[in-house]
């Protein structure tokens, strides 16, 4: 089974991604690397929970003062959604349809691009209106470390997935990309993963306080 | 090379089912995204209700363990045959991420 091989749908392997070894190897691979950003970002949670609210004197902002319920729940659907639409773009790809795969992964690319222009509008504001930056406070450290490593993440996930798909633009599906493919789409499922853990213990917790 | 996949001997007729089997799968996913739009509007809901912090605390906790599962086992397919090696590494993580938490809730103060 050559990587290059031409398929028709019919044809067309039935887990795609672990047809050839070096998919299986792939996959392996990926999912011990998720295991380790499982434990990276705990580390982010832990030094966040341990500092939130350590502030140098009364007048710096805290979690309950700066936190807006709106724009954090707008963000979760523009990720959620486009979680949503990566599984559709690996169901076509799947069904052996590229140009409908396509489709779905641009339109998860600009949900995404909706997230992260979200996240420099909300740190923007917080920066300006409440002077909560990286250096006011131990509280400012953990918040951008944490949840900017979250949005750095959102952003390779795009280029990565934007990478993919110019690429092969004119090559179309075949053993040796349906791997990459669907790598791609399990690291943005964990993007969400991790962001439910952020909307739910640093914006919702912290509006309770 | 026709049949690579074929179980049945007939590839059409495998094809068939195939096709069948992943729109059913597609089906399961859009409930599974329903339900985690219905529990992230609970968890916002309950806070902007404004209950207590003792009730909201472990609720919209438990919702995001919930959503999480989901997501794993639904979205990132962990569901289906051929993951246990994804389950060890996951739950392997999952472990040191809560010692690690659990260590600098319970050790580390200001």
């Amino acid at each position: 089974m050559a990587a290059e091989e031409k398929f028709t749908p019919q044809t067309w392997p039935e887990s795609p991604e672990q047809a050839t070894l070096e998919g299986k190897n792939k996959f392996i691979g990926f999912w011990l690397f998720l295991g380790g950003e499982t434990v990276l970002f705990a580390s982010l949670f832990a030094t966040y929970l341990a500092l939130k609210d350590s502030v140098p004197s009364p007048d710096h902002a805290l979690a309950k003062d700066l936190f807006e319920l709106p724009l954090v729940f707008m963000m979760t659907m523009l990720l959620l959604t486009s979680s949503l639409t990566s599984v559709f773009a690996m169901y076509h790809m799947k069904n052996y349809n590229f140009k409908k795969m396509q489709t779905w992964l641009f339109i998860t690319v600009v949900l995404g691009f909706g997230f992260l222009g979200c996240e420099i509008y909300e740190f923007n504001h917080y920066v300006h209106e409440y002077e909560h930056t990286f250096t006011s406070s131990a509280f400012g450290s953990a918040f951008y470390t944490l949840v900017g490593f979250h949005g750095g993440h959102v952003t390779f996930g795009l280029f990565w997935i934007i990478a993919l798909m110019v690429r092969n633009a004119k090559r179309g599906l075949n053993l040796y990309n349906a791997p990459k493919f669907y790598l791609a789409s399990l690291y943005w499922h964990f993007i969400d993963v991790v962001w439910v853990f952020i909307f739910t213990v640093v914006y919702l917790m912290g509006m309770v306080g | 090379m026709a049949n690579l996949q074929s179980n049945s001997g007939e590839p059409k007729v495998n094809y068939e089912y195939r096709r069948k089997k992943s729109a059913e799968d597609m089906r399961m996913q859009v409930v599974t995204f329903t339900m985690m739009i219905f529990f992230t509007v609970i968890a916002f809901a309950a806070v902007g209700a404004g209950f207590s912090k003792w009730f909201i605390l472990p609720f919209v906790l438990l919702l995001a363990i919930v959503q999480v599962v989901f997501q794993l086992y639904y979205f990132m397919h962990m569901s289906h045959k051929g993951h246990a090696v994804p389950q060890f590494f996951m739950y392997s993580g999952i472990l040191i991420a809560f010692l690690t938490i659990l260590a600098f809730l319970t050790i580390i103060w200001w």
